[in-house]
């Protein structure tokens, strides 16, 4: 699995990358988390509002910084998925 | 695909969430009722401080503005977020998408107000509005409202200097706004953009963050953000009030209004030559524009200020410049710097 956190680095997105670490930690996944600070492919992903999340280049979340209870929810979604 | 929601909430929690927010709206209005009169009470009675004396007044002002700026802050903050939660930046994108000049710009000012939005997604949001075709003036329009006319502003406005100032202040950022994207829209800005925004292509999924949210995700959300946005602009806060104090107790009456007062015609292209390259935000500011008021500046002149300092900053310019090209940067400030003392003459003129 590779997520994608997608911000060019303001609070919001070190708070959300801090979330997802933990959220895949909680879920033991074997996960990549890579930060994307690039405008071009954070637009390119449609994500107007940062941060973002991008699991398995799926947007999954945008504009909010959610619990680790909520990315919990979003990749175990995820996972299902694959 | 959407956003997974956790379990909807079931009637007794939604139940202890009501009774949460009445008890904390409760808490709110006693705080706010007995501010003035705490202060009093620990100064003047308990250290036996004299109210007539000049520190103790200063630190009466600080410690009385602090307490009711914060409170008032962490009400609105909580209130618009609440509001805002069920809009989004994708949606106003959507209705921007296909107008056309003119009635773009003053839909895209309006939306500009009401839409959440964080200054540190100015760039991906103008990618996201150029590829969908939103004219640059319009996208322009937006970007200049959204921070100008904000709800910390229009809130503290209201509880200093009453709902009309508010009202005008409001009337004066959207029509900044909207004349200053409509003309660089007039310009053919088009050129100026740099071209990997019109390269980038989009794909993937939008999502709206606005859908699929509980009354109690909304609430938390707004919760959040009251602690978000008062851990972020806390130091703003206290250097303003601080020097707001200190104006309040030992600036001579007459050291501004010599300078800035009625009497200069240059006033208000100072105050804004003073305010672009100056960083604060609202909260900052607004202490610092009461104590000036008090020691008699016009409000055209201190609006104009507040404006200058809000709309245009260095972190701002410097994140533009990742799409726009010099010299449309330097017609951003320009324009943008000759509305607002437009406004400032207007409001002086009016108001003197």
């Amino acid at each position: 699995m590779i997520i994608k956190v997608l911000g060019p680095g303001c609070a919001n997105c070190q708070n959300l990358e801090r979330a997802t670490r933990a959220a895949v930690a909680d879920l033991g996944l074997d996960a990549t988390i890579e930060k994307v600070t690039d405008y071009a492919a954070i637009a390119g992903y449609g994500v107007m509002s940062t941060p973002g999340l991008v699991v398995d280049d799926q947007v999954v979340l945008t504009g909010r910084v959610p619990t680790v209870a909520q990315v919990r929810e979003l990749l175990a979604a995820a996972t299902g998925r694959a | 695909m959407s956003v997974v929601h956790p379990a909807t909430g079931t009637g007794t929690s939604n139940r202890r969430l009501m009774a949460t927010l009445l008890l904390a709206a409760a808490a709110w209005v006693l705080a706010y009722a007995v501010n003035g009169r705490i202060w009093d009470a620990v100064l003047t009675g308990a250290l036996g401080l004299d109210r007539e004396d000049r520190v103790t007044e200063s630190v009466h002002f600080f410690l009385y503005d602090t307490v009711k700026i914060a409170l008032l802050l962490a009400g609105i903050i909580f209130l618009v977020t609440f509001g805002r939660s069920y809009l989004s930046v994708e949606r106003t994108r959507a209705l921007l998408g296909g107008r056309r000049e003119g009635v773009g710009n003053v839909l895209a000012a309006g939306l500009g107000v009401v839409t959440p939005f964080c200054s540190c997604s100015a760039v991906p949001a103008f990618i996201g509005f150029v590829s969908a075709g939103v004219p640059i003036g319009v996208t322009l329009s937006f970007l200049i409202a959204s921070p100008l006319v904000n709800e910390v502003a229009i809130g503290l406005l209201v509880s200093m200097f009453g709902v009309r100032i508010a009202l005008l202040y409001v009337a004066a950022g959207l029509v900044v706004a909207v004349v200053a994207g409509w003309t660089m829209g007039r310009l053919g800005v088009q050129r100026w953009v740099e071209p990997f925004v019109f390269e980038t292509r989009l794909h993937g999924q939008v999502i709206d963050p606005s859908l699929g949210l509980t009354f109690q995700q909304r609430v938390q959300i707004a919760a959040q953000e009251v602690r978000t946005i008062l851990r972020k602009i806390w130091p703003y806060l206290l250097v303003g009030i601080a020097l707001g104090a200190v104006i309040h107790g030992w600036a001579p009456q007459d050291l501004f209004t010599r300078y800035a007062g009625a009497g200069n015609p240059l006033a208000v292209l100072v105050a804004v030559a003073i305010g672009v390259p100056l960083y604060s935000n609202a909260a900052g500011i607004m202490p610092l524009v009461q104590a000036l008021h008090e020691k008699g500046l016009p409000m055209g002149t201190l609006l104009a200020f507040m404006m200058s300092v809000v709309a245009l900053s260095l972190p701002e310019l410097i994140l533009l410049r990742r799409v726009l090209k010099p010299p449309l940067l330097a017609a951003f400030v320009a324009v943008t710097a000759t509305g607002i003392v437009a406004v400032g003459y207007l409001f002086n003129a009016v108001l003197g």
